[in-house]
C-alpha cells in the first residue's frame, strides 16, 4: 500500500513537504486532483498519481495548468472536493480560468496549490503569487512548515466550502522540498461522485450574470475577512514592543533568530498564515501595541504595503519597514543568518555575525552545471541541427524542458526563452522581423501544453521557420511524467487514449513534416537540411526515448563504447558533442563505461573511426 | 536541545538524498527533532545536490553560509566548493575519489590538486576526515553504497545526536531490500575508516 494511505492516526512519519501536502489532501477527502507537473510541486502530483491507482482518488495529468484548473473547477461545481496543483508560473497559464472561477465559485471545496520558487532553483522567474489572491479576490493560505502544510490543507477545504470559493494555497520551494516529522491524522472518506445542478443565471458568465457575480465575490471577500480575523493560522507570539511580522518560511528564520538573539521578552511576533484578506483588525490593534515593526517576507512587499495602509487609516506613524536597501531584498530566498542580522540591525541590537573563513586563497573550483545525460537524444538532435545549419546565421528559440540545457556550449542551441510554448510563437516573430533562419525547439510534453496554438498560427500566417519537436516519450525534466503522446499500456495502465504528435502536426496542415531518429546522425542531418531549405513552416519530429527513463525502466541498454588507438587526440567528439561520459586522463579522451548509454552518436562523428563498441571486459580496461 | 547543523554536498546520482533520509529516519527512531531540506532541481543531470539536516530545537530547514557544524562532501572538489558553508569550528568529512565535471574535459577550468585541496580544508576548519570512500563502497560490494560509507564515518565522529544502531535500523527500513547487507557493510567500513583517520 502507498505509505500516504496508511490508516493509523497518530503515527509519526518523516515526510517531504510535498508528501505532507498530498497526505493532507487525502485526509481532507479530496476526490478529484489534476495537475501539469512543475518543480517544486511535482512530487505532490506524483504521489496523487500513485495513490489514484490504489484508491478512489481520481487524478489526472492534464495537458496544461489551465485545463487542470478547469477540470478541478467543474468537479468542485459538481459538489466534490477537488485540488489542482501547479508551479507558480503555471498559475499564469491557468489565470484566465481562475479569475472568472472566482466569480462563479464552487460547491464542493477546491484548493489551488501554487508552488512558488524564490531564487528560481528551477524556474524562469520568481514571481510572487500572493498577488493572484489580491487580483482574483480569493482567500490565500501560506504554511510555514511541512507539518503545518498538511494541517492547513483540511482547513483550506473547509474555508472553501464555507465561502463557496476556491482557496489559493501558496508554498515555496523550502516547504515543498523540506522534510520533517509529521503526525498522521484520520483519513476522511471522499465523496467521489457529485451532481451538477443547472443554474445558468449563476454559472454562465455572460456580462449580465457576471455583473451580479462580481457583487457576490465582493460579499464573499467580506465574509473571508471575518474568517481571517478568527483564524488560528494568524497568531501573535510575545508581548514586547518590537513588532516582527512574518509569513511562510520567514517565520522559521525569525523564530530561530529571536531565540539566538535572546530577545523573546522584547518581541511581539505576528505570523500571518491566512494572508488574503489580511486580518485588518488584528493588525491594527497589533500596530498600536508596537513601537516599530519589521516585516519579513520573501518576494514582494505584499504584507508590508497592506500593513502601511492599515497604519495610515489608523493615523499611526510608527516605523514599519521591510524591503529596503539596508534591510530586506525583493530578490531570491532568505536564510537564517540574513534574517537574524536584519532583526539585530533594525532593533539596534549589538550583533557580530559569525566569522566566515577567509577563502581568498582557495582556487576556483570548476563549475558543475547540470548537463544533458550521456546518450541523451537531445544532444544527438542538437548536433545534427548544428551540422545541418552550418554556415547559416540561425536563431534558436527554445522552450522549457531538459533540452533547455542545450544553452550551454558547445551545443549552444538556445537563444531565446520566455515560457512554456514560447519557442513557437517567438519563432514566428523572429521569422518576420529578421532575415535569419529560425529553428525552434520544443519538447513533446511542452508541444501538447501550449505549442499547438503557435503552430496553427504559423501555418495560418505562413511563417518561414523550422520547428523541431524533441519527442522523447515523457516529461523528462520534472521526473518523467506521462503526457498525451505516451502509450500508457507500457506502464500497465488502462483507460487512456493516445494522441500522435505527427497526426496533430499534419492535421494542422504543416506543409513539410519529417520524422527522424536522432541517433542516425547522417540521415538526420540530411532531413533537417531539407526542412531548413523549405520556404514556409516545416516540422521535424525527432523521436527517441529519454535514455535516463529507458534505463530506469530497465529497458536493455546498448553496449558502451570505448576509444581505441586510432584516436589522434584532436578531440572533435569532446568539443562538439561534450557527452558527459567523456573524460580526459593522461592527455587522452576516454569514455566512462558506467555512464555511456551506447547511443553510438560519437562513433558516427569520429573522423578516425576510433570509437567502437566494447566487446569484452578487457577492452574497457585497456581504454 | 542543542542544535546540530549538517550539510551534505554531492554530485547528482551519488545518493546523498538517501543518506539524509536515512539520518532523518534514524532521528525519528531516536525521537530527536529533525528538519531537512534539499535542492535537487536537476539532480539526475549531473549537477550539484545539496541537503541540509538540522537536528534539535530549530525551525529553519536551511543553513546559512559559515554556519554548518559538519560538512560531508561526497566528491572532493564539491567539498572544497562548499567551504564557504563552514567556519573555524566545522568538522569536515570528504571522500577523496574524484568525479571531475565535464567542464574540465572541455577545457573550462582545472580540477584542484587533491593534496592542496585537503590542506586548504584542514587550515580553515577544525578537523578533516578524508579517505577514499569509493574504494570502501566497492569493497562492501557496490559502488552505489558510497553514501552509506560516508554515513558510517559521520556517525563515528560522534557529532550526530543519533546512534550507529539507530542508523543501521534506518538503513534496514529505508533502503532497498536487495542492498541492505551491502549498505550495512559499507556503513561499518566507513565507521572504521573514520576511527582510523583519528
Ligand atoms: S532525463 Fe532524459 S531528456 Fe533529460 S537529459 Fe536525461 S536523457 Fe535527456
Ligand atoms: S556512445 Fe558516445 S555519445 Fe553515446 S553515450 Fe556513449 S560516449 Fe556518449
Amino acid at each position: 500500500m502507498h505509505k500516504l494511505l496508511t490508516e493509523n492516526p497518530g503515527q509519526k512519519m518523516l515526510l517531504l513537504g510535498n508528501e505532507a501536502i498530498a497526505r493532507g489532501a487525502i485526509e481532507a477527502g479530496v476526490a478529484v486532483a489534476s495537475t501539469y507537473p512543475g518543480t517544486p510541486s511535482s512530487e505532490i502530483s506524483l504521489n496523487f498519481f500513485q495513490m489514484s491507482q490504489e484508491s478512489d482518488l481520481y487524478f489526472e495529468y492534464s495537458t496544461n495548468e489551465k485545463v487542470a484548473m478547469e477540470v478541478a473547477a467543474a468537479a468542485a461545481n459538481s459538489g466534490v472536493r477537488s485540488m489542482c496543483v501547479m508551479k507558480h508560473v503555471g498559475v499564469n497559464v491557468a489565470a484566465d480560468a481562475l479569475m472568472t472561477l472566482a466569480y462563479v465559485g464552487v460547491k464542493g471545496g477546491m484548493v489551488v496549490l501554487t508552488a512558488d520558487d524564490p531564487y528560481m532553483f528551477s524556474s524562469q522567474n520568481e514571481q510572487d503569487n500572493r498577488f493572484y489572491a489580491k487580483l482574483s479576490g480569493l482567500p490565500l493560505l501560506e504554511p510555514s512548515s511541512v507539518e503545518e502544510a498538511k494541517e492547513m490543507i483540511s482547513y483550506a477545504f473547509e474555508i472553501s466550502e464555507k465561502l463557496q470559493e476556491p482557496v489559493l494555497f501558496r508554498t515555496t520551494t523550502r516547504i515543498n522540498h523540506s522534510s520533517a516529522i509529521v503526525t498522521l491524522g484520520e483519513i476522511k472518506t471522499p465523496q467521489t461522485k457529485g451532481d451538477f445542478v443547472k443554474d445558468p443565471l449563476n454559472l454562465v458568465t455572460v456580462p449580465a450574470v457576471s455583473r451580479k457575480l462580481h457583487v457576490k465575490l465582493l460579499e464573499n471577500i467580506e465574509k473571508a475577512k471575518d474568517l481571517t480575523e478568527s483564524s488560528a493560522y494568524n497568531f501573535i507570539q510575545g508581548d514586547g514592543k518590537w513588532g516582527i511580522v512574518c509569513n511562510g518560511v520567514s517565520y522559521n528564520y525569525a523564530s530561530d533568530a529571536i531565540k539566538e538573539l535572546d530577545i523573546a521578552d522584547k518581541v511581539r511576533l505576528l505570523r500571518v498564515g491566512f494572508s488574503y484578506p489580511m486580518p485588518e483588525k488584528i493588525i491594527k490593534s497589533y500596530l498600536k501595541a508596537c513601537e516599530k515593526v519589521l516585516v519579513i517576507e520573501e518576494g514582494e512587499p505584499y504584507m508590508e504595503e497592506q500593513i502601511k495602509a492599515f497604519a495610515q487609516e489608523e493615523g499611526l506613524t510608527l516605523s514599519i519597514r521591510g524591503k529596503a536597501k539596508d534591510l530586506f531584498t525583493r530578490l531570491y530566498e532568505y536564510d537564517p543568518a540574513q534574517v537574524r542580522e536584519n532583526i539585530a540591525k533594525f532593533f539596534g541590537m549589538p550583533y557580530t555575525p559569525a566569522a566566515k573563513p577567509d577563502l581568498s586563497d582557495v582556487p576556483q573550483v570548476p563549475q558543475r552545471p547540470p548537463t544533458l545525460c550521456a546518450g541523451c537524444s537531445h544532444r544527438a538532435t542538437y548536433y545534427a541541427v548544428k551540422k545541418a545549419a552550418e554556415g547559416l546565421g540561425t536563431i534558436y528559440p527554445t522552450d522549457i524542458g531538459c533540452y533547455t540545457l542545450g544553452v550551454l556550449p558547445p551545443l549552444s542551441t538556445a537563444d531565446f526563452l520566455l515560457c512554456m510554448g514560447s519557442s513557437v510563437g517567438t519563432g514566428c516573430g523572429f521569422s518576420v522581423s529578421t532575415d535569419k533562419k529560425v529553428i525552434s525547439f520544443i519538447g513533446d510534453s511542452t508541444f501538447f501544453h501550449s505549442g499547438i496554438p503557435g503552430l496553427v498560427n504559423a501555418v495560418f500566417n505562413n511563417h518561414n521557420f523550422t520547428l523541431i519537436v524533441l519527442d522523447n516519450s515523457t516529461t523528462a525534466m520534472t521526473g518523467h511524467q506521462p503526457h498525451p503522446g505516451v502509450n500508457m499500456k507500457d506502464f500497465n495502465l488502462t483507460g487512456y487514449g493516445r494522441v500522435s504528435i505527427e497526426n496533430v502536426v499534419r492535421a494542422i496542415g504543416v506543409p513539410h513534416v519529417e520524422i527522424i531518429k536522432p541517433y542516425r546522425v547522417n540521415k538526420s542531418i540530411a532531413a533537417i537540411k531539407e526542412a531548413i531549405d523549405y520556404e514556409g513552416v516545416s516540422v521535424i519530429i525527432s523521436k527517441e526515448a529519454c535514455t535516463l527513463y529507458a534505463q530506469n525502466l530497465k529497458k536493455a541498454r546498448g553496449k558502451p563504447f570505448y576509444i581505441n588507438e586510432k584516436c589522434t587526440d584532436h578531440r572533435e567528439c569532446v568539443n562538439q558533442l561534450a557527452c558527459p561520459a567523456f573524460y580526459i586522463e593522461d592527455e587522452r579522451v576516454h569514455i566512462n563505461a558506467d555512464l555511456c548509454s551506447g547511443c553510438a552518436v560519437c562513433a558516427q562523428i569520429c573522423p578516425e573511426k576510433a570509437i567502437v563498441p566494447v566487446r569484452s571486459k578487457e577492452k574497457i580496461k585497456s581504454s | 536541545m542543542q542544535t546540530t547543523r549538517l550539510i551534505i554536498v554531492a554530485v547528482g546520482g551519488q545518493g546523498n538524498l538517501l543518506a539524509s533520509k536515512v539520518l532523518g529516519e534514524a532521528a525519528l527512531l531516536a525521537d530527536i527533532p529533525v528538519r531537512m531540506s534539499e535542492i535537487h532541481g536537476m539532480a539526475q543531470r549531473g549537477g550539484v545536490v545539496e541537503s541540509a539536516v538540522v537536528f534539535g530545537d530549530a525551525e529553519s530547514t536551511i543553513i546559512s553560509d559559515g554556519e554548518a557544524d559538519v560538512l560531508v562532501g561526497f566528491e572532493p572538489s564539491e567539498t572544497l566548493r562548499a567551504l564557504n558553508r563552514c567556519n573555524a569550528d566545522t568538522i569536515v568529512i570528504t571522500n577523496t575519489a574524484k568525479l571531475p565535471p565535464f567542464t574540465v574535459s572541455i577545457g573550462q577550468g582545472t580540477y584542484p590538486d587533491l593534496n592542496e585541496l585537503q590542506e586548504l580544508i584542514r587550515q580553515k576548519t577544525a578537523r578533516l576526515v578524508a579517505f577514499d570512500a569509493l574504494a570502501l563502497a566497492k569493497e562492501a560490494g557496490n559502488f552505489m553504497s558510497l553514501n552509506m560509507v560516508l554515513l558510517g564515518s559521520l556517525i563515528q565522529t560522534g557529532l550526530m545526536p543519533v546512534s550507529a544502531d539507530n542508523v543501521k535500523q534506518a538503513i534496514r527500513t529505508s533502503t532497498k531490500k536487495a542492498f541492505i547487507d551491502t549498505n550495512i557493510k559499507a556503513f561499518e567500513l566507513g565507521f572504521e575508516a573514520a576511527a582510523k583517520a583519528g
